[in-house]
């Protein structure tokens, strides 16, 4: 069996970002750029299926620009066996939307004919969580969002899925071919050392461009303005119930 | 271990040609790593701030290496003491750049690992692997590779530093080997390595023709390790005096050849100097790292610090000192 592992590079978790003066969009000329966390964990949990015997090879996707190929690398350098990249520049005011990715994906897909699909379950700068249910939705294949646990039955060609949901954990049987996205607490990404980081200069990345995969990602969505949030306020300390009353039904007007 | 590292890699790591990613202020060193480089400085960084950083503060705090997680081994895990030496030995047989990568990074989480580990990968580890021969190096160097044992170096004397070679460290020929009688001073990794590469003189008359280099193991009757020092900096890298009572080293633990111990020590110092020299590069990077956040955050006269020209200047110098340290 194969997995495709759709991988994502975003402004690193651990830059403060600001929004750019004209603000058309977040600074992200000087910051440094990672794997998306969850990505990361979803290539980790494509390494341990393969490692534990339930698939042969581990490929990564992405899409975006020329530097995205360090996220491959990554990839490659963590241990996936090759990749593709799905070359497009970006355009701030026109950002690739979650469908369009997800269109990608289905045609990679489509292509690649993989037993899993395993996506991270948002990216930490859009926060969407829109483009692992989508790809399921467009490939008709039964999906498992937020996993905290993935058990694979080769036979059987199912996938055990533990959801991390509102009201607790809930586990779901899936039909292979599925779609599953990670959440933050199904596995410990792995580090890449060195001699694996050296045996990726070997792998293959793949390029290709969405017009070659026939998916049209022309956005119907344009970013007129970006603005950070608004400053919290400090909050005041009240010294009785009749003050609270008074400011709840004078200042707050929710009384 | 890992055998899959031949020419062609080391070929494509001296190969330079690096995407232009941008990348962000503090750690702008593209312009000297190729990819590779630059992917294992990323990855080394994370390694370090997760598992070596946490324990910092404690370790200088206690002047204690830590108990308690087995960083040693950790690094070993990591591939990173074996960087410079053979791969039949579980080495990765790289250059001295990515030594002066790792070391800059663990340096960077904490200096006093830094120095220790400095002392075990380079001064012990990679004087066995220039200078050993092929049954030392077998003996010796899987254990240091993997992060089992500890390994240091001892040159110095309470009398002897700059002036090394007048150290009076006794070896004398006796059948068998030679007995060692004498003292060595700031042994780093001292009171924790199981094996030392050690200089003695076995010729006091010959001046620097006289110095041989041996290998040490812990527990060999006659060597002991007297007390630890408590020092100003650097905390927590174990450093200690060697105590030699009529040691006796066998004929086989020789490093080199007898008399040509100099050559040993001088030619050791050139790359010790190279390697070591990108600690303090790592203490630099971590004073900007704690440095850049602050002077946007912490406000004086209402506003944030770093917009006032002084400040910008002081951080200009440090960014230009530490580049062009680099």
């Amino acid at each position: 069996m194969k997995i495709l592992v759709a991988v994502k590079r975003v402004v690193d978790y651990a830059v403060k970002v600001r929004v750019k003066p004209d603000r058309t969009a977040v600074d992200t000329a000087s910051a440094k750029m990672s794997m998306n966390p969850f990505c990361e964990i979803a290539v980790e949990e494509a390494l341990r299926l393969r490692e534990a015997g339930a698939a042969a090879e581990v490929v990564a996707a992405t899409v975006g620009p020329a530097a995205s190929a360090d996220t491959l690398r990554t990839a490659l350098a963590m241990g996936a066996d090759r990749a593709v990249h799905v070359l497009h520049d970006p355009d701030p005011a026109r950002p690739l939307l979650p469908l369009a990715v997800a269109k990608i994906l289905r045609a990679l897909a489509i292509q690649e004919n993989p037993g899993l699909f395993i996506l991270g379950k948002q990216a930490i700068d859009d926060d969407c969580n829109q483009t692992g249910q989508m790809l399921a939705g467009l490939l008709n294949w039964p999906q498992g969002t937020f996993a905290s646990k993935v058990i694979v039955d080769k036979e059987k060609q199912t996938a055990t899925v533990e959801r991390e949901v509102d009201g607790g954990i809930e586990t779901i049987c899936l039909d292979l071919p599925a779609v599953i996205t990670t959440d933050l607490r199904l596995n410990q990404p792995r580090y890449a050392t060195l001699p694996n980081i050296m045996k990726a200069k070997s792998k293959v990345i793949k390029k290709v461009t969405p017009a070659e995969l026939n998916v049209d990602i022309r956005s119907d969505m344009e970013v007129v303005q970006v603005d950070e949030p608004p400053k919290r306020k400090a909050g005041v300390i009240l010294s009785s119930v009749d003050e609270l009353l008074d400011k709840l039904k004078n200042e707050a007007r929710v009384l | 271990m890992q055998r899959w590292l031949p020419a062609l890699l080391r070929r494509a790591a001296g190969a330079g040609g690096g995407s232009p990613a941008r990348r962000s202020l503090a750690s702008c060193s593209s312009l000297l790593f190729d990819d590779t480089q630059e992917q294992f400085k990323e990855s080394v960084h994370r390694f370090a701030q997760e598992h070596i950083a946490p324990h910092a503060a404690a370790i200088d705090a206690s002047n204690y290496f830590p108990k308690e997680v087995n960083l040693w081994k950790l690094m070993g895990d990591f591939n990173l003491h074996g960087l410079t030496s053979p791969e039949e030995y579980g080495g990765l047989g790289l250059g001295y750049m990515y030594h002066c990568i790792a070391m800059e990074e663990i340096s960077r989480a904490s200096g006093s690992v830094g120095l220790s580990y400095g002392a075990h990968s380079n001064l012990c580890i990679n004087q066995l692997v220039r200078n050993g021969s092929p049954a030392q190096k077998e003996k010796y160097l899987p254990k240091l590779i993997s992060g089992e044992h500890v390994g240091a170096l001892a040159m110095s004397e309470p009398n002897s530093g700059s002036d090394v070679v007048s150290m009076k460290c006794k070896a004398e020929k006796v059948d068998g080997g030679y007995v060692i009688n004498g003292n060595k001073m700031w042994c780093t990794n001292g009171p924790s390595a199981q094996t030392l590469v050690v200089y003695a003189k076995t010729d006091i008359t010959a001046g620097s023709k006289g110095i041989t280099a041996f290998i040490i193991e812990k527990g060999m009757p006659g060597f002991s390790t007297a007390q630890k020092l408590d020092k100003l900096g650097m905390r927590g890298s174990d450093t200690c005096e060697l105590v030699f009572e009529n040691c006796f080293v066998p004929h086989e633990n020789v490093l080199g050849e007898e008399g040509k111990g100099v050559y040993v020590m001088m030619s050791g110092l050139d790359l010790e100097r190279l390697v070591l020299a990108a600690g303090p590069i790592g203490l630099m990077q971590a004073c900007l790292d704690v440095v850049l956040p602050y002077v946007r955050q912490r406000e004086q006269f209402g506003r944030p610090i770093g917009e006032f020209q002084f400040v910008q200047g002081k951080m200009a110098d440090m960014y230009t000192s530490l580049q062009s340290s680099r």
